[in-house]
């Protein structure tokens, strides 16, 4: 990474607690969880409250569906880190790792119901554009999603727009996909808290 | 007001008025990418809008400019939660003039 901070300045109690996660998962910590941890209380710990609520608090979305936004979120932000994190977690929560790999690719051609899609295509001019405005989201609600899922999608994006911001600012190190499989296993049994 | 939003609100407060290493001038400054002298204008303006094009070199200059890492840290959080920020309260706004609720 590219503040030295972040991969060594953590308290001891951190660090043993990184050394822990090594030998359980037999996987590098991800510089995401470095991050976090990091003057938690600055950053880590508020962000987090924000996440879990936003992934894994109630919603009409699925977890699987509110991990694919993530991916998209940091997909559209050219973020290599967080997209194959949370495609990884996607396709482990659909249970389908085609179907996630082909919306990355391809939006309009992806076999997804027309809420979610719309509901993407919303987040994506929002974050293209850094605009977004009423007839965008007349258009999710004629799709059928519900106002609720709309709030519900935009905390997504919200994190994830924070989140691979800093990804890509700080340079985390993008690891195999043996890592990314590892993350998606912890964050499917445990959130982000 | 939702769980979600009390949280990001929280989020925002804790970042620009809380403790920090850096003035909360500063950091509003680049939650803001409005104001600040170079090199951090241009680093904070591509965390806002290019973060993919942030670079060692931009970094670098923060720290040459008399920045500690610790304040570089602080500055580039501020930075991407202010975009997010952004763009979250405009969605919000267009719901609002779609629906004529808050």
């Amino acid at each position: 990474m590219r503040l030295a901070i972040l991969d060594n300045g953590h308290s001891f109690g951190t660090k043993a607690l990184f050394a822990l996660i090594r030998t359980v998962s037999r996987q590098p910590v991800l510089d995401v969880i470095k991050l976090v941890k990091y003057r938690a209380d600055f950053y880590g710990g508020p962000m987090q409250g924000v996440t879990h609520e936003a992934m894994r608090g109630p919603s009409a979305w699925s977890v699987a569906d509110r991990e694919l936004m993530a991916a998209f979120v940091a997909k559209t932000n050219q973020c290599e880190f967080c997209t194959k994190a949370h495609a990884a977690v996607a396709q482990r929560a659909y249970g389908d790792r085609k179907m996630v790999s082909a919306l990355l690719s391809d939006l309009d051609g992806a076999a997804i119901e027309e809420p979610l899609r719309t509901t993407l295509v919303m987040l994506g001019k929002l974050m293209h554009e850094h605009a977004v405005g009423a007839d965008d989201m007349r258009a999710v609600f004629a799709a059928g999603a519900s106002r609720q899922q709309i709030e519900d999608a935009l905390a997504v994006c919200f994190s994830f727009n924070v989140i691979s911001r800093l990804a890509d600012a700080f340079g985390f190190f993008v690891p195999g996909p043996d890592a990314f499989e590892a993350g998606a296993k912890y964050l499917l049994t445990r959130g982000y808290r | 007001m939702s769980n979600i939003r009390k949280a990001q609100k929280a989020l925002v407060q804790r970042i620009l008025e809380g403790d920090g290493k850096t003035s909360p001038s500063k950091r509003r400054a680049a939650f803001n990418n409005r104001g600040l002298d170079e090199p951090l204008g241009t680093l904070v303006d591509k965390v806002a809008k290019h973060a993919y094009g942030v670079t060692d070199k931009h970094i670098a200059a923060a720290k040459a400019s008399g920045l500690s890492e610790d304040q570089v840290f602080e500055i580039v959080v501020c930075a991407a939660v202010g975009q997010a920020t952004r763009q979250y309260e405009m969605a919000f706004a267009a719901l609002k003039d779609a629906t004529g609720k808050e």
